[in-house]
């Protein structure tokens, strides 16, 4: 649905994006997660036809951004950064207005508006200018506008921010249905948002792209990878070389556990990629009859993975 | 077409959706029948010469007053990115932006309509210089206001673009004034006085209606629409 093909985009002398690809299947929902002034909305821009870039292209639904960029502008809805309005209109005449630019019949702009009102949460807000809004609602309108003409294509710049937790919640869950049928790009730095909504992301800094997966998939892909920890009261000298002989154990670090017990060891066992060796160790356990007291796995988050690949 | 006709719908209607559009009617027709009566009576003379004499000096405030907003309060919205991300050329979107404009123009000339109706009932003036007059104010008012919108697109704070928007269109009336043309070599006097957005208004009033002052108009508004599209283009660059 989406190609993108070597983007470069300057600003003087500072690259705000440099060289990047990549494609996005029809039906996907595609995360940019980066810090601010990474790079994602500079890249959305470019893809809506907003600016060009320096360098490289793209083709959306098979149309260049550059010579067909109206086709291409008809077939996405756009949410810019921080939803800017039209604060004077209020809400009804500034759908109506998108719905004439998008060239929805005039018979079914009521219809199309009456249901995008719905959908958006916006019948109590109907009678106020956008101006009087908050910014949660005024999200919701910047929503309401881009997707008022069905697209197939939807590019949100950071749709959920100035929302309250529950607004957040709405939206997301909203974003989630919409992706069923429609390929989505939203950006954000909000970590658990991508995880909460995408199928895939993206993650971006200073304009390059570092890591490209599934929320799964980068997490598996981090150094450090996953660690077990265990806990093991009255352990005896040579509970590490047992621990060590497990099949898929890197590594171990031993500390103290508790202020009471002093005999009791808490041992953090670094585990190769892929392999759970719980159940060993639980075994190893129970034939050298030692208590435990803990045993957990702990995998490498998002956060670690984006604070490795952007610091 | 239609594109340019949901701009314009949009753009004429928040006129009025503020309170500006009201002030700036009433300031006008007030400020106009001021000029008026008090020319009037003192000539004793049933014409609108007095009005239309200072009518180029009252577009100078007025009309860029009108267009300051257009393209800077997109900017300052930050909706130029909405705009321009819609299916719509930007030419579609800079001729419904100017159509709005002039049309409200076009309607506060056309309440100026008590003073006709005054000169007509107290004397019995020449119809010719009167059709001349407002078609003339019509055409002056569509270059004043494509100077004033150029202006805007220039700058997001409205002030500037006002500011601006006047001194663009002083400089050009002024070239075609005597003030200027008594100063210039008189090769060059022809020219200046072409060139004036004065000269051509009043060349109009006198009821004479000669094609080269209605091409200097549209001129005027079709190199300022285009530079206007230059500078959105603007946006794209560096």
């Amino acid at each position: 649905m989406i190609k993108v093909k070597g983007l470069t985009k300057r600003f003087g002398n500072t690259l705000a994006v440099r060289d990047i690809s990549f494609q996005v299947p029809a039906g996907q929902v595609l995360g940019f997660l980066g810090p601010n002034g990474a790079g994602k909305t500079t890249t959305m821009r470019i893809l809506t036809g907003y600016m060009p870039a320096d360098e490289g292209t793209a083709t959306i639904a098979g149309f260049d951004i550059y010579n067909q960029s109206l086709e291409v502008r008809k077939r996405i809805g756009y949410l810019p950064e921080s939803a800017p309005l039209y604060l004077d209109m209020d809400v009804p005449d500034f759908l109506t207005f998108i719905a004439r630019i998008r060239k929805i019949p005039l018979h079914n702009i009521r219809a199309k508006q009456d249901r995008i009102v719905e959908m958006c949460g916006l019948k109590t807000v109907l009678h106020k200018k956008i101006g009087e809004l908050s910014k949660g609602y005024r999200q919701r309108v910047g929503l309401a506008q881009a997707m008022i003409h069905d697209p197939d294509i939807l590019v949100l710049d950071e749709p959920t921010s100035g929302l309250d937790p529950n607004q957040i919640v709405e939206i997301r869950e909203l974003i989630r249905q919409l992706g069923r049928e429609k390929t989505v790009i939203l950006s954000t730095h909000i970590l658990p948002e991508v995880t909460a909504t995408c199928d895939r992301i993206l993650i971006i800094h200073e304009g390059r792209l570092v890591a490209d997966g599934t929320p799964e998939q980068l997490a598996t892909q981090a150094a450090g990878d996953a660690t077990l920890w265990i806990t093991v009261a009255q352990a005896p000298p040579d509970a590490r070389d047992a621990l060590i002989r497990i099949h898929g154990v890197k590594e171990i670090t031993v500390s103290r556990s508790g202020d009471d017990d002093r005999s009791s060891q808490r041992f953090g066992l670094r585990l190769v990629n892929g392999i759970n060796p719980a159940s060993d160790v639980f075994r190893c356990a129970v034939d050298n009859g030692w208590t435990l007291t803990e045993l957990r796995t702990e995998s490498a988050t998002l956060e670690d993975i984006f604070a490795k690949l952007t610091t | 077409m239609n594109d340019v006709l949901a701009i314009f719908r949009r753009e004429f209607r928040s006129y009025f959706d503020s309170p500006v559009a009201y002030i700036f009617i009433t300031v006008f027709l007030v400020l106009a029948g001021w000029l008026f009566y008090s020319g009037f009576f003192i000539m004793n003379f049933a014409s609108l010469r007095s009005y239309f004499d200072l009518l180029p000096w009252m577009f100078l405030f007025f009309v860029p007053a009108v267009t300051m907003r257009l393209w800077s309060e997109e900017k300052k919205l930050g909706t130029m990115e909405l705009l321009m991300t819609l299916p719509v050329r930007d030419i579609d979107v800079v001729i419904g932006k100017f159509l709005a404009s002039f049309s409200f123009m076009t309607l506060t000339i056309l309440l100026t309509f008590p003073l006709i109706i005054t000169v007509f009932a107290l004397g019995n003036p020449d119809s010719g210089p009167i059709i001349g007059g407002y078609l003339g104010a019509i055409l002056m008012g569509g270059a004043y206001l494509s100077i004033g919108m150029f202006a805007s697109s220039l700058n997001e704070n409205q002030i500037i673009a006002f500011i601006l928007g006047v001194v663009i269109c002083f400089g050009l009336f002024m070239v075609g004034e005597g003030f200027v043309l008594m100063r210039v070599p008189g090769s060059w006097a022809a020219f200046f006085q072409y060139l004036g957005l004065g000269s051509h208004f009043r060349s109009i009033g006198r009821g004479v209606i000669d094609s080269r002052d209605i091409v200097y108009y549209f001129s005027v508004i079709f190199f300022f629409l285009f530079m206007n599209l230059r500078a959105l283009e603007s946006r794209k660059g560096h």
